[in-house]
């Protein structure tokens, strides 16, 4: 198989998976106990109320009918209308997705190269006094909740030090940096949670290749330690590690709820569990797929990078 | 200091290397080693040989540490060298051939980029220069297109052609000394005859000293000066190496020798007649998708008899015994046992079918769950195919481990506190619970030591007179064959080439493969390498087609 018909195949699996998890987002709105018509209506509704709305919202078609429009829709960019607002969620979601991403990025740049690095590192003086405490600090701070990580590093940072605003207010047309300012301690928190997982997977797969006959060899040919770590163990070591950082790639975008929430900061988290508590289900279902797409998306780009690493696949078209 | 100490290149004392748990790996080994001299380290495996030849490196491997004595290289003892010292000395004076080119190179970089790295790295040529130097290397050693061959990664070459790589980057700093741990064991027969010629040639033409580790006398025979012979981390003895192979003066090292002498000089097992056919093998193709394995096969082993299926690495010998169970489903043909078809899948087949042949596995370590007790894994196939009651199980699975000649208080052991050769009985008695009429032996013996593996082939033919079941017998060793076959069925790529009975097949080779086989099995002689290349020069003159 060459590489791009392994691309193409490991593409469509991805779409596939996509389609498949719409179809569960789906079915799982519908599940949810009295329809959107009952919950607009709520107490005061009457049976003839209620069929007037059911068929003004289309709700009379079968299900299977229903998720095609609404396939169709999205497909062609249209999400469908907020039941509380009335406004196409598109509108509502974009820019909280941007501001999302937003975050999500800020917190990768100095997750990933610190998560990774350090792990790397961790391997080379492996059983030192840094890779025990690197060790040790990662799974302190992986090991308390968000919240309360959150909550400490505004109680340090905003109200003693003053440094740092303890709310991530931001807005459209906000100056780049006045957003940076904003988002540090929300981005420094993601940090915290997901440098733990990265830094052990990178330390865990290139000790795991330190034990291979190949990097005795290369230890016989006289190499030191960080070049042998460096250039024979860590590219063997790839696949998981980029695995693992997909996940987490993937984590800082779809598990950020209970940090915006905390720093009150309009990413689609909030908007998801805004829309939850007033039961606006078109929009959970938007967010729901959103979530979807950058998780499924990651992870198929996380497998293609893994084969891309690996020269018995990259190579084949030579032969 | 005199002109024979000036000479000197190695010199170990009293050398003294243990395990963290305590147990001794080298016990007061000395050795010495010359310029351009050529010391075989020989011995079983846990001899310690391997943990010698990686001293002069003042490497140990996980868990084990130099504790005593002195390795003196040109006079400078090597253990008192801090870490740069011993990283410039690693690559540099002494370097290291690994036993599994295959594992031993990363898979991810250009053999090119390894073999450049030592020199480059240890600031002794320019990337340019290493780089010639590399191609000049791989020219002498005879591997394809010498100027491109760097490029390839790993997987891109055989077996063959990447231990001959390994040794171009051992040489690529010109080092004193070379360290070799079998380096041909994991080749093909017509494969290492090559890369054995070839790292001659590379360690005569350097003047580079060499410890040549490995278990094969045949082997050694052919490259060294002198031959040490260890057991159980401690010298048994040590002499040149015809004083070695003719006239052994300690019994461990006697019975090594007679071992080998037993391997060459038998012509297989003659049979008055053949009895009753129990299989029959016919015309049967075996495909791994489009690809195709096993091509028309047709043979029969009869009651009684041991059939030895012969082949290198990818001709197919496996694949036909796979096929034979049923694990595998044949594409074409069919085997028969009797007169019935056996359907090509064992899931198809009955009971009786199945429990008529059995199967013993080539690795004996990994064939038994290390959680069951020896009782658990004979009961088990003993009530599955009998439906015995405890006490018959009990009974019959005593009477299964006398038969492979093991105490019965086996019963409540492990796996992991047996020996390799006596898991391998276990394995043995595992297949013969079943009451077999055909057993298949998959490389039965190739995992073992060669007095063990002797031990076990002596079993097998002592179940067979006793049972009179039939082998089946898959193996790459024509030693192994030459002892215990009746008959032999030859395969190169997926054909069969010769089949026959093994004195004819030995005495007469009827194709050109066979024949290029049975010369590249090296004798236990110091002259035999210099004759089978001269030999093998004028026959390939003579036929032009010779198959790879």
């Amino acid at each position: 198989m060459g590489i791009l018909r392994f691309v193409a195949a490991r593409a469509a699996l991805g779409v596939l998976t996509l389609i498949a998890v719409s179809i569960l987002l789906y079915l799982g709105t519908q599940l949810l106990p009295g329809d959107v018509a009952s919950a607009l209506l709520g107490q005061s509704a009457t049976p003839e109320a209620l069929a007037v709305l059911r068929a003004k919202l289309g709700l009379n078609e079968p299900a299977y009918l229903r998720y095609l429009h609404w396939l169709w829709g999205v497909v062609h960019g249209n999400l469908g209308n907020s039941l509380t607002t009335g406004t196409p969620i598109a509108s509502a979601l974009m820019p909280r997705l941007g501001n999302t991403l937003f975050l999500a990025g800020y917190a990768a740049i100095i997750a990933v190269p610190l998560a990774v690095g350090l792990g790397i590192l961790s391997a080379i003086r492996e059983g030192s006094l840094m890779d025990r405490l690197a060790s040790i600090l990662s799974l302190a701070t992986i090991s308390f909740p968000e919240f309360f990580v959150s909550y400490i590093l505004i109680v340090v940072f905003a109200s003693e030090l003053g440094w740092l605003p303890s709310l991530a207010t931001v807005y459209g047309g906000m100056d780049f940096w006045d957003r940076v300012d904003a988002t540090t301690l929300p981005a420094i928190t993601l940090t915290l949670v997901v440098v733990a997982h990265m830094l052990r997977m990178t330390r865990t797969s290139t000790l795991a290749v330190m034990s291979a006959p190949y990097v005795e060899t290369a230890f016989l040919k006289g190499l030191s330690r960080s070049r042998v770590v460096l250039s024979h163990a860590l590219p063997n070591a790839l696949g998981p590690i980029i695995n693992v950082v997909a996940i987490n790639l993937a984590y800082l975008v779809v598990g950020v709820v209970v940090v915006e929430v905390v720093f009150v900061y309009p990413g689609v988290g909030q908007l998801m569990v805004d829309a939850v508590t007033k039961r606006d289900l078109p929009v959970v279902q938007a967010c729901g797929l959103v979530f979807a797409i950058v998780f499924i998306g990651l992870n198929t780009i996380a497998d293609i990078c893994a084969a891309l690493a690996n020269p018995r696949l990259r190579s084949r078209k030579r032969q | 200091m005199s002109a024979a100490a000036q000479d000197m290149l190695l010199q170990i004392r009293g050398l003294r290397i243990e395990a963290s748990n305590g147990a001794v790996l080298t016990n007061g080994i000395d050795l010495d080693l010359r310029r351009g001299e050529v010391l075989g380290l020989i011995g079983e495996s846990g001899a310690g040989k391997s943990t010698l030849g990686l001293a002069p490196l003042v490497y140990a491997r996980a868990g084990c540490s130099i504790t005593g004595g002195e390795i003196l290289l040109a006079g400078q003892d090597l253990r008192k060298l801090d870490a740069n010292g011993r990283r410039s000395l690693r690559g540099v004076r002494v370097a290291y051939v690994a036993q599994s080119a295959a594992a031993a190179f990363n898979p991810s970089m250009t053999l090119m980029a390894q073999v450049c790295e030592g020199p480059i790295r240890h600031g002794l040529m320019g990337r340019r220069e290493a780089e010639a130097k590399a191609v000049e290397l791989f020219r002498a050693l005879d591997l394809p297109t010498p100027e491109t061959f760097g490029q390839r990664y790993p997987h891109e070459a055989s077996g063959g052609q990447l231990q001959r790589a390994m040794a171009a980057m051992a040489m690529s700093c010109q080092p004193d000394l070379l360290v070799l741990d079998e380096p041909t064991t994991a080749l093909d027969v017509t494969t290492q005859i090559e890369v054995l010629a070839k790292l001659r040639e590379l360690i005569r033409e350097h003047n580079t000293a060499a410890l040549y580790v490995t278990h094969d006398l045949s082997v050694v025979a052919q490259i060294a000066d002198r031959i040490m012979v260890l057991r159980h981390g401690k010298m048994v003895e040590t002499g040149t190496t015809n004083e070695i192979l003719l006239s052994p003066r300690e019994a461990y090292t006697t019975a090594l020798v007679a071992e080998r002498q037993a391997a060459m000089s038998g012509h297989g097992v003659a049979e008055a007649a053949r009895g009753e056919t129990v299989l029959t093998v016919d015309d049967v193709t075996v495909k791994y998708g489009p690809v195709v394995a096993v091509k028309g096969i047709s043979f029969t082993v009869s009651r009684g008899e041991t059939v030895a299926v012969v082949g290198e690495s990818g001709s197919g010998k496996s694949t036909l015994a796979y096929a034979a169970i049923g694990q595998i489903e044949a594409a074409g043909g069919a085997f028969r046992f009797g007169p019935a078809a056996l359907p090509p899948s064992f899931k198809n087949r009955s009971l009786e079918q199945r429990q008529r042949i059995q199967l013993i596995y080539q690795l004996p370590d990994i064939a038994l769950n290390p959680r069951q007790k020896i009782g658990d894994i004979l009961g088990r196939p003993v009530a599955f195919f009998e439906k015995t009651s405890a006490a018959a199980t009990k009974a019959r699975v005593a009477e299964l481990l006398t038969l492979v000649g093991l105490p019965l208080d086996y019963i409540g052991r492990f796996p992991g506190q047996l020996s390799g050769g006596q898991k391998q009985r276990i394995c043995i008695a595992r297949a013969l619970a079943a009451r077999p009429e055909l057993v298949i032996c998959d490389e039965v013996t190739s995992a073992l030591d060669p007095l063990v593996a002797e031990d076990i082939l002596k079993l097998l033919k002592k179940l067979q007179d006793e049972l009179g079941v039939s082998y089946l017998f898959i193996t790459h060793d024509l030693g192994t064959v030459k002892r215990i076959a009746h008959r032999v069925v030859v395969m190169l790529k997926g054909q069969m080439v010769a089949e026959g009975p093994t004195a004819d097949i030995f005495d007469t080779p009827p194709d050109d493969y066979t024949r290029k086989l049975l010369l590249s099995v090296p004798e236990m002689r110091t002259d035999w390498l210099d004759e089978a290349l001269a030999r093998r020069d004028i026959w390939r003159g003579g036929i032009a087609a010779v198959p790879a």
